[in-house]
């Protein structure tokens, strides 16, 4: 299994690619269903902040789960069942890096999938797409 | 939703009577694209004739368009005001995130109307605008501090612009700019006096919504081809690297550097202030608009210790490019590059446009040595390279202690108008130019550009082309076409928008191509027709409120110091601006 790491985030420009390619996968243009979140780190003369899911073996965000939605998967992190979702935002307060971001058209979760996309589309190989120990 | 209803909602401000509501402009955003089109046709509707562009009447319009966020390099914003710089229709460009801020809060275009009875700002968020009240932030000495209250009491980090104006805009210096994610700029026509007038003090921009595209694989396709050209052409890779910066050298290196208020066309120590040194020695980090994976904005770190107290230093971060590296530098004979950090980072603090700046303080410079003012007027003893001189002017041209400084913040036409030296104050229809003195055909292009910058055309390459193909110039006629041609495809770049960075990567083909997956037919020829169109639509504004290219002053230093295509002969761009008369006349009376 693969998990979507943050290599050297001093080398991020804040271009934001990679959340455009993340709500990309699901034919849409914009941040609203990305799973990666860039921000400057209090203005951009001080580089940025990456929230991304970093595939917790036993992640607090299932834990909170009052629905069982989300499962935790092999190598890491969770997937989400949309049917099961409830929309309560537990695992959103759970999750202390904020990777777990939130649709507000849908009013549930964006949960990372590790797929890799994001990789694809850093123009500074900020991001990698690597094998679970 | 779809991608062509949200663009086309229009989302109007009106600052007098504390509202809003939005309008669906598909008439608009159909036959005009976004960006400069539709701008230009917002400013039709909503700026009488007479306006004052500090009243209440003047708008301030931001525009976004169809490649915003959907493809590369489709990160700036258009922003379209009268400017109180020179009283015509104007139009000022910037990046940042605010076009997709813009974008992604679900609107194509913002229109800011009258004006506020005490500062406020805006927060527009969710369909939303706040009216907050901005007394506090009012007359703040730093716009880094502006952008640090605002970034802790607005919502939405990371997908956010932050668009906001320092002292010199609340002062109404005429050439006052709007500052947007700290580094960049609506630098150029004193877009910040438009906000100050109005009291308006900062935009905060939110977008959280998205949008779809009617073909979803041709788009990946498309967008996968156009990031290989991004990331690896020859044609972007001048802005990965060095930057704008890159100029310095090689406009140096063919007498074509502006320095000490252009009366020299190279600067010994412009080894000192290059894109070369910058890096080697400051360069700090690079950063990049949203959407656009290049990174052109390079910062520098300024490491300044306290004169009073040992061992205590700031770290202070400034973004450089190629334009004040001449303003603030070459042309005020500043081969200091800690020098030149401290006097833009002063520029930056109050919030003026760099270029402007630079020019005014190089004439200011040469009036006092000529005699014409004296420390009385100045309140200090410039000469140049003399940087901690400059920083007090720039903080004098805020504060307009005397009457002397309150003309210098009207302009280097209007002071040298009043006080002397207008062979010597650079600028075109009042306009102070970019750095360049490459030849007769920018001279042509800073005269009958639309907003007298030198990316309306781009003719400072033309002139460098000619040199190195060794061609001899074209009649003044066949000059004024290629400019016009250029400028006219120009308007499809800038109401897609693009970066016009990215016009190597843009050509006609290329854009046709990238309106497919949005299943909008437009051929390049259609394009090519459309961008005359705009041009055409910009002139007639401008006429009618007075231009007339015939009485253009050409300020005499540009014109007896030699450029690479040796001194320029003012028939020659008389010929120009007779012929160019004669093409806006003709053309408007075809429409």
């Amino acid at each position: 299994m693969k998990r979507l790491v943050v290599v050297d985030v001093n080398k991020c420009v804040g271009c934001q690619l990679c959340m455009l390619a993340c709500s990309r996968r699901f034919g849409v243009v914009g941040h609203n269903k990305s799973a990666i979140w860039v921000r400057s780190a209090g203005g951009f003369e001080r580089g940025f902040t990456i929230a991304v899911c970093r595939a917790c073996k036993d992640p607090p965000c299932a834990r909170v789960c009052p629905t069982d939605a989300l499962k935790v998967r092999e190598g890491g992190g969770v997937i989400l069942n949309p049917t099961k979702c409830i929309g309560c935002g537990l695992c959103k307060e759970a999750c202390d890096i904020g990777a777990v971001m939130w649709d507000y058209e849908v009013d549930k979760p964006v949960i990372c999938v590790h797929c890799g996309l994001c990789v694809n589309y850093c123009p500074h190989s900020v991001l990698s797409l690597e094998e679970v120990v | 939703m779809d991608w062509f209803k949200s663009l086309s909602n229009v989302l109007y401000v009106d600052l007098t009577r504390k509202t809003f509501w939005v309008e669906s402009r598909e008439d608009l955003f159909s036959k005009w694209l976004g960006g400069i089109g539709v701008a230009t046709q917002l400013y039709k509707e909503e700026v009488p004739k007479n306006a004052d562009p500090l009243g209440p009447e003047n708008v301030a319009i931001f525009a976004v368009g169809p490649f915003t966020g959907v493809h590369h390099l489709g990160s700036k914003t258009i922003a379209v005001f009268k400017s109180p710089l020179n009283n015509y229709f104007s139009e000022s460009h910037a990046g940042g995130r605010s076009a997709l801020a813009i974008r992604f809060a679900g609107y194509g275009a913002i229109v800011i109307k009258g004006s506020s009875d005490r500062p406020i700002y805006l927060i527009i968020n969710d369909g939303k605008v706040r009216f907050r009240d901005g007394s506090i932030l009012w007359g703040m000495r730093s716009t880094e501090t502006v952008g640090r209250i605002l970034r802790e009491v607005s919502p939405g980090p990371g997908h956010r612009a932050i668009m906001r104006i320092g002292r010199a805009g609340e002062k109404l210096v005429r050439y006052a700019s709007v500052i947007t994610e700290t580094y960049r700029h609506f630098g150029r026509l004193g877009l910040g006096a438009v906000f100050g007038a109005k009291k308006l003090k900062a935009i905060v921009v939110v977008g959280l919504k998205g949008f779809t595209i009617p073909d979803i694989s041709t788009y990946r396709a498309v967008y996968n081809e156009v990031y290989e050209l991004a990331v690896k052409s020859p044609a972007m890779k001048k802005y990965h690297d060095l930057g704008t910066a890159a100029n310095i050298l090689a406009l140096n290196s063919i007498k074509a550097l502006p320095t000490r208020n252009f009366s020299s066309g190279s600067f010994e120590h412009a080894g000192e202030v290059s894109g070369e040194k910058l890096a080697e020695t400051v360069l700090a980090r690079r950063v990049a608009c949203a959407g656009c994976p290049t990174a052109c904005i390079h910062i520098a770190a300024l490491r300044e210790p306290y004169p009073e107290e040992p061992y205590f230093y700031k770290m202070k971060f400034i973004s450089y490019d190629h334009e004040p590296l001449y303003s603030l530098a070459t042309n005020l004979g500043i081969g200091s590059r800690d020098g030149f950090l401290k006097l833009l980072d002063a520029v930056e603090e109050e919030g003026l446009d760099a270029i402007s700046t630079g020019v005014v303080l190089a004439w200011a410079t040469e009036a006092f040595s000529n005699g014409i003012i004296t420390e009385k007027e100045l309140l200090t003893k410039p000469s140049w390279g003399d940087f901690e001189s400059y920083i007090k002017m720039v903080r004098n041209i805020v504060i307009q202690p005397n009457e002397f400084y309150r003309t210098m913040a009207l302009g280097v036409d209007e002071v040298a108008k009043k006080y002397g030296g207008l062979d010597y104050a650079i600028s075109f229809n009042k306009v102070e130019p970019a750095g360049y003195h490459t030849g007769p055909l920018y001279i042509i292009s800073l005269l009958i550009g639309s907003r007298h910058s030198h990316l309306d055309s781009g003719a400072y390459s033309m002139d460098q082309e000619l040199l190195a193909a060794k061609k001899p110039l074209p009649t003044p006629q066949e000059a004024v076409e290629k400019i016009i041609e250029e400028e006219s495809w120009r308007q499809i770049l800038t109401s897609l928008p693009v970066c016009l960075f990215a016009r190597g990567i843009y050509k006609p083909e290329m854009v046709e191509k990238c309106f497919k997956p949005l299943k909008k037919e437009v051929s390049a020829a259609e394009l090519k027709k459309l961008g005359r169109e705009i041009w055409i639509e910009k002139q007639i504004i401008k006429y009618s409120e007075g231009f007339n290219p015939l009485e253009l002053r050409i300020p005499k230093r540009v014109l007896e110091t030699p450029t690479p295509h040796g001194v320029v002969d003012e028939n020659y761009v008389r010929e120009a601006l007779k012929y160019f008369n004669l093409v806006v006349n003709l053309s408007s009376k075809l429409k």
